[in-house]
């Protein structure tokens, strides 16, 4: 089997994992109301155990261990889509946020369910399970927030207009998606897209919001390739904090 | 004396949760199976839910109990290869979840219909007039919930 595609695949799952992981974590303590708080803080321990399943993949492949590759890497050895390492903003930008790339990463997970590579089938048959309470958290809030008030419509919308081409960039093609095809590893990001588009539409016609003009819309990418904006740096600074003042640092 | 596989289960029965001390891990079904050969023990294990925490507790509990009743090498393995399902909850488990306060996950066939969440049972008195607050909790496998009848909040073991 193609190593080094199983290997570029990993990462960038892994690596969305960890950054939204940690965006996620940042509203612990200051969710608008306590279930939020709780909600995000939740979703955000998933996702970064998730990543660790993913990284602990990678070791086996021959990748350094999951806490030199989480801690150790500069921003432009991520490959984390550019969408993930936003800054939370306002809660309307979050819950957008979950919303799109959580629907993308449950028919990714779907997909990779059957792939050929056996590792990476079984977490993801595993992932899409947990997942599935992300995604009824993020329906039920597009649902509720974007049919109730000018006020919620309006956030919601503005908001859905400024992520659109960050959440278009999730599907930045890699140079291996044609032997991933061939192989059986994955189906592709151009299979991924389309499915994720049905889905957000079906979600997003229960709603009074209105579907920006994907077709139309440029694609914010690099993130695959380690081009990132400039929130990424500082994220991975923080994380590694303690890391770097103290490197033995147990506990 | 030989070792016997039923013999390492029932010693394993003394491992609980971490965090749902009532529910003894065999209950809970993350044993997976146990693999013997002469004075060596391996112990098959699954996560619950991937980023549990309690995950790397139980692995050294188990060990920490066989080698306690003299078994000189264990070794516990955690993979996906058996997956772990609320489903795999025992009746023993579920009732000791429900006397501990928390409802038990419903069974369910084949995939978990996300709407059963909404009108759990109520652990206290019973009643389905109950509402979902959220479908996260103080823990990865708990949702929030509120009685209308009792008007008391509960928990549940979510069903995955």
């Amino acid at each position: 089997m193609n190593t080094e595609a199983i290997i570029d695949l990993l990462y960038k799952i892994a690596d969305d994992q960890l950054i939204i992981g940690h965006r996620n974590s940042e509203w612990t303590g200051l969710g608008p109301i306590l279930e939020e708080d709780i909600a995000f803080s939740s979703m955000a321990q998933d996702k970064i155990g998730q990543s660790l399943v993913l990284y602990r993949m990678l070791n086996d492949l021959g990748e350094s261990d999951p806490d030199t590759i989480a801690f150790m890497r500069n921003a432009d050895q991520f490959h984390c889509c550019q969408f993930v390492e936003l800054p939370i903003g306002e809660f309307d930008f979050s819950i957008i946020r979950q919303f799109l790339f959580d629907t993308s990463e449950i028919i990714r997970f779907e997909m990779l369910s059957s792939s050929a590579y056996e590792p990476l089938a079984l977490a993801s048959k595993k992932f899409k399970g947990e997942i599935k309470y992300h995604i009824m958290h993020a329906n039920i809030f597009m649902k509720q927030l974007g049919n109730a008030t000018e006020e919620s419509v309006k956030r919601l919308q503005d908001a859905l207009e400024t992520a659109m081409p960050y959440a278009l960039g999730i599907f930045e093609t890699s140079e291996y998606e044609d032997a991933m095809m061939d192989e059986g590893i994955f189906a592709g990001e151009a299979t991924l897209r389309n499915k994720w588009t049905e889905r957000i539409e079906e979600v997003i016609s229960n709603t009074a919001l209105k579907l920006p003009d994907i077709g139309n819309i440029e694609p914010k990418t690099g993130g695959r390739y380690g081009k990132h904006t400039a929130h990424l740096q500082p994220l991975l600074d923080e994380m590694a904090e303690v890391l770097r003042i103290d490197p033995g640092a147990d506990w | 004396m030989k070792i016997t596989e039923k013999q390492i289960l029932e010693w394993l029965e003394e491992v609980k949760d971490p965090e749902i001390p009532v529910l003894s891990l065999i209950d809970l079904g993350v044993i997976t199976g146990v693999e013997l050969d002469d004075h060596r023990v391996k112990v098959n294990m699954t996560p619950t839910f991937s980023g549990c925490p309690a995950m790397d507790y139980m692995r050294n509990d188990v060990i920490r109990v066989l080698k306690e009743k003299g078994i000189e090498e264990v070794e516990a393995s955690v993979s996906f290869e058996t997956q772990w399902n609320s489903n795999m909850i025992s009746e023993k488990g579920k009732k000791a979840l429900k006397e501990f306060g928390l409802a038990p996950p419903q069974t369910y066939e084949v995939i978990v219909d996300i709407n059963m969440l909404t009108h759990v049972k109520c652990p206290f008195c019973d009643s389905e007039n109950t509402e979902l607050k959220s479908p996260f909790g103080p823990t990865l496998c708990r949702s929030l919930h509120y009685c209308n009848n009792c008007l008391q909040a509960f928990e549940q073991f979510k069903p995955l």
